[in-house]
């Protein structure tokens, strides 16, 4: 593989549905998110592309409560504060990504979510969007 | 305990906050000529040396004002852990036997506002930082959310923290933050990383602090010294599974973090225990880091510091003294200084010569515990 060779993307559309695009190890088992070119765990390249389940529960969050720096940021119009947490996907792993909802009142840890495939300024990613509706 | 080997002799700090006009150089020169009053030792009897800061330059340039003594001068730069990677290897250096004195320094100026990072130099992809993730707040936040979660621990315990430290600050004369605040001020500002508010998280910032330390032989030289035992210094980077910052993914299985192995590891070399400690200094980059990190340290149980904080059993007068000088929250983090701005405070406490800050009732063993990303932790144990 060379140095420029393009990053997988983190998520990818399949039959309808956001999928996060995770790699299972070979050599010891060893789930990863985002795909790299080694396992992180123990270092084996045996790495075979694994399909995040589209549904997990909220394990954490917490809230962005101003504008991220840029850069690395990419500013996408006004800034709005956003949340962000990991959800847990059993038997996967916990994924890190920006929620949908930013209201800290409607978030639980441990309520479901559901990938989805969004576009922050330009750039091709995912979120977590709530699948009930916390009161 | 076991006989100690190295004493540290001197300490100076030059204060935190902010500086218009003086370079973080400038601030570890004078911290370092402080530091070398107090030891009442000359620049041309330092051996070698060690420093390093983040943001504002290579320490081993400090010879153009020290003098050009020839020494070896090795920059360190170790994330938040600079301090405390400086100060561990001059303690390897005086047991190894190779040297007998040296000084350590750490020094920095950030700009305002958060740390701006790159992913590249994080081995992260481009996306992560592009779409708003590559945020340390984040990382407190959700680690803390997570954690107040598992251990029932309430806001208002995050609120004693902070109200605590900038009461400390406001009687430490070189702390950055002097003005005490209220719980119902802390609460009451902006929510910046829920569950976090403004007054909840530490600033970058600006500062230096420098030690000075020997070997027990050399002391012999030194008949007016105030020695203080560097009893143990060690420091630990994480292990697969746990929760550090700038983790786009975790495991299902949570590992206890750099700091549990590098705290054991501590008391383990000192010979002394969590229960034997009378001041604590550990990494407050916001109020959770506290609570969190005096249960990985082993300092109380998962889940007490409720109670701990409830009754004010960490406050000056309590029983288990934690930032006695304000911590990161009343200081800032200027991230080469931080971690040895906690030994020098350590060792301030332990001679007694803490000023209004005083620990009561002479304390003897002392702890210190600093943490960076990405997952890295270095651990002391002092004692008189």
């Amino acid at each position: 593989m060379t140095a420029a060779a393009d990053p997988v993307l983190p998520v990818r559309v399949v039959g309808g549905a956001a999928r996060l695009v995770a790699a299972t190890c070979g050599a010891c088992g060893a789930v990863t998110f985002p795909v790299r070119d080694r396992c992180p765990t123990c270092g084996s390249e045996e790495l075979a592309e694994t399909l995040l389940p589209e549904r997990g529960t909220l394990w954490t969050w917490t809230t962005q409560g101003f504008e991220p720096k840029a850069p690395p940021y990419i500013p996408d119009g006004e800034f709005t504060p956003f949340a962000v947490g990991y959800v847990e996907f059993p038997g996967y792993l916990r994924v890190e990504g920006r929620l949908t909802e930013s209201d800290s009142n409607r978030l639980r840890i441990g309520m479901p979510m559901r990938v989805v495939a969004y576009h922050h300024a330009g750039v091709p990613s995912y979120a977590f969007e709530p699948e009930e509706t916390v009161t | 305990m076991s006989v100690p080997t190295v004493a540290i002799v001197g300490g100076g700090i030059y204060a935190f906050g902010r500086h218009e006009g003086v370079s973080g150089l400038a601030m570890g020169v004078e911290a370092a000529r402080r530091a070398l009053a107090d030891a009442r030792i000359a620049w041309s009897d330092i051996e070698f040396a060690y420093g390093g800061s983040h943001d504002a330059g290579n320490a081993d340039t400090m010879v153009a004002d020290l003098g050009p003594t020839g020494i070896p001068f090795v920059n360190i730069a170790n994330g938040c852990a600079t301090g405390g990677s400086s100060l561990i290897s001059a303690y390897q250096a005086l047991r190894s036997g190779v040297y007998d004195v040296g000084l350590v320094v750490g020094f920095d100026k950030h700009p305002r506002g958060a740390f701006q990072n790159d992913p590249a130099d994080w081995s992260l992809p481009d996306w992560y930082g592009e779409i708003g993730l590559m945020i340390t707040t984040q990382f407190f936040g959700a680690k803390l959310q997570r954690y107040m979660y598992d251990h029932d621990i309430p806001i208002a315990t995050l609120a004693q923290v902070a109200e605590k430290a900038f009461a400390n600050g406001s009687i430490t004369p070189h702390a950055w933050r002097r003005n005490p605040l209220s719980a119902e001020e802390i609460l009451g500002s902006p929510t910046l990383a829920h569950p976090l508010t403004q007054y909840m998280l530490c600033s970058p910032g600006e500062g230096a602090a420098a030690l000075v330390v020997c070997s027990r032989e050399y002391l012999k030289r030194l008949p007016d010294a105030r020695p203080v035992w560097l009893r143990s210094a060690s420091f630990r980077t994480r292990r697969a599974g746990s929760f550090e910052v700038f983790s786009p993914a975790l495991g299902l299985e949570i590992a206890d973090s750099p700091t549990v192995d590098a705290a054991r590891r501590a008391f383990e070399d000192a010979g002394v225990g969590p229960e034997d400690v009378g001041v604590v200094q550990v990494q407050d980059t916001e109020s959770g880091a506290e609570l969190i990190h005096l249960a990985e340290c082993g300092l109380c149980g998962h889940g007490d510091q409720t109670e701990l904080y409830a009754r004010g059993a960490t406050g000056i007068g309590g029983e288990l003294p934690v930032n006695t000088d304000g911590g990161c929250l009343a200081n800032g983090e200027p991230v080469g200084a931080s971690g040895l701005r906690q030994v020098y405070e350590v060792v301030m406490q332990l001679r007694g010569e803490a000023g209004q800050r005083q620990v009561p009732g002479e304390p003897k063993v002392g702890f210190t515990q600093v943490y960076g990303a990405p997952g890295v932790s270095a651990c002391t144990v002092v004692s008189t």
